[in-house]
């Protein structure tokens, strides 16, 4: 190993799931304990925090953490950037340590969420009176009646323009991605829910917003996840042992949505996820055929299937015809989401980004216990978040 | 006749109702709301223009769970008129919600949507099968 790149010595997740009796600051501390505990490093060893939680943004939830962790006067940086907030936290260590500013630092993502429900949609208001207010001068909520603004409908949307443009693509190739995610989450003990339904099953779900049925939807629920970031210089420094068991990040990319025509009325999840792959896969001399596994945001079914095409992991045109395949299945040529993806490992929105980079990590590292992809050198972790950010890292075993 | 108000300002009623948009006098992109500047170019110059009134559905998604003051279920869609511009809106006048098919020909159509405290009608608009 030599040059600057940056690297990953310690990673842990909590399982997601509904707490309880722990509350955000409890969640994040211990997953960032253990995360400096798997590395050999304490809190003295850090130079700079990034605490990364969507609902509870202005908590200075990286300070409050430190109140249970260590508060050793590092900055601490407190990040909000929607479902792409973790890797926006990882990329804030990230920058801060190319910057020469650091050797090591700490990236935590949280979110505590409970049965949160739907996200988005109308809000119901005392007032009947209708005058136009905002920028688009509405008398009265639009939800409903301007079509739809729920999560599951914005995404069902993008899902099925693909189908619009695209053959080979309907409500079975949808359906297909989330049996195979509940699927593979069998294996996750980390994962929110660990079991299996039929195509039956998921077909025959409640309807959410058509195509998407309530087994093809990611639950709200509670967890952290938290990484810990090194210079090579630093990592050279400390113990074989932490050096063998590093994974090195070998392109960390952020992108918001550039202009189209069709922006304004429906939220475009493909052109920054292509720029933003086609950033990683330069700056890390990887291509997607060289992918071992891949961690996407299939926050619905129908996003997942239009990302097998936005990260390049299939022909253009040709997401359909990639899952029918059985590629993107654990046992297949390209794995994705074998952690059992957003849509059964859960989606606590802040810890998400932290999460997928832990997933890939623990692959890298030949750790992933009954789910390890057996073999994999290289992965790729990706995030959207809608407004909207792409996150994606690339990250490499140690040679 | 009751007053009636549009839904949002971009929906203009009179005889024969319309969409209405603010053009780019530089690159002509088109936005339903108001822009300090075009978020394509930079321009800070634009036009009041009239959107066409055909359209062809090019996405959607029918609705079964939504806030309890939505009523469901409905078909939101994303519609691409005759002249280019995309719109967020639902099909309306189906008699099942599952006869909406990618590329069927729609057109604009007028609504109730609700009356105020004081008497006033809202009117909303969506696309209708031709």
């Amino acid at each position: 190993m030599s040059g600057d790149s940056i690297w990953i010595i310690g990673a842990s997740m909590t399982k997601f799931a509904r707490y309880e009796d722990q509350d955000a600051v409890d969640l994040a501390s211990t997953a960032s304990l253990e995360a400096m505990a798997d590395a050999g490093v304490s809190i003295h060893d850090m130079d700079v925090l990034a605490a990364g939680t969507l609902f509870q943004a202005s908590t200075s939830m990286g300070q409050r953490i430190q109140k249970q962790i260590g508060q050793t006067g590092i900055p601490a940086y407190n990040v909000s950037n929607a479902c792409a907030t973790g890797a926006t936290a990882i990329r804030t260590v990230y920058l801060s340590i190319k910057a020469g500013e650091a050797d090591m630092g700490i990236a935590i993502g949280v979110e505590q969420m409970g049965k949160m429900g739907l996200l988005s949609g109308a809000t119901k208001s005392e007032r009947n009176i209708f005058e136009p207010s905002g920028r688009y001068g509405a008398v009265m909520g639009v939800d409903g009646f301007l079509g739809t603004e729920t999560m599951p409908g914005v995404f069902a949307q993008a899902g099925m323009q693909y189908a619009y443009e695209n053959d080979g693509v309907g409500f079975e190739q949808f359906a297909r991605v989330a049996y195979k995610n509940h699927k593979h989450s069998t294996l996750n003990p980390l994962a929110q829910y660990q079991k299996e339904f039929s195509m039956e099953e998921v077909m025959g779900a409640p309807v959410q917003s058509y195509p998407n049925t309530l087994l093809m939807c990611c639950p709200t629920g509670d967890g952290a996840a938290s990484v810990i970031l090194v210079s090579e210089e630093k990592l050279r420094s400390l113990p074989t042992e932490t050096q063998k068991r590093a994974v090195k990040i070998s392109a960390s990319v952020l992108t918001s949505d550039p202009y189209v025509e069709s922006g304004q009325v429906q939220p475009d999840v493909n052109t920054l996820t292509k720029n933003a792959a086609s950033q990683a896969y330069e700056m890390s001399g990887i291509g997607p055929e060289d992918l071992d596994l891949v961690e996407l945001h299939d926050c619905f079914a129908t996003a997942e299937l239009i990302h097998y095409d936005n990260l390049g992991l299939c022909e253009p045109g040709g997401a359909g015809d990639f899952i029918d395949s059985g590629k993107p299945f654990r046992d297949g040529s390209m794995p994705v989401n074998v952690s059992g993806g957003l849509i059964s490992k859960g989606h606590p929105i802040g810890a998400t980004g932290v999460a997928n980079v832990f997933e890939v990590a623990t692959h890298l590292r030949g750790e992933a216990g009954d789910r390890q992809i057996e073999g994999a050198k290289v992965g790729l972790a990706h995030v959207i978040g809608l407004g909207s950010s792409c996150g994606i890292h690339i990250l490499e075993k140690a040679s | 006749m009751s007053e009636q108000v549009p839904i949002v300002d971009y929906l203009v009623l009179n005889g024969s109702p319309y969409l209405e948009a603010n053009e780019c006098g530089n690159c002509s992109a088109r936005f339903f709301d108001r822009r300090n500047a075009c978020a394509s170019c930079g321009g800070t110059d634009f036009d009041r223009i009239r959107i066409s009134n055909e359209a062809v559905l090019t996405s959607f998604s029918i609705v079964h769970r939504a806030a309890p003051s939505v009523p469901v279920p409905f078909v939101s869609a994303i519609v691409k008129t005759d002249d280019g511009t995309s719109v967020r809106s639902n099909v309306i006048g189906l008699d099942d919600p599952m006869d909406a098919e990618l590329g069927m020909d729609l057109i604009l159509a007028t609504y109730s949507c609700g009356t105020d405290d004081d008497g006033k009608e809202c009117i909303a608009f969506g696309y209708k099968p031709v």
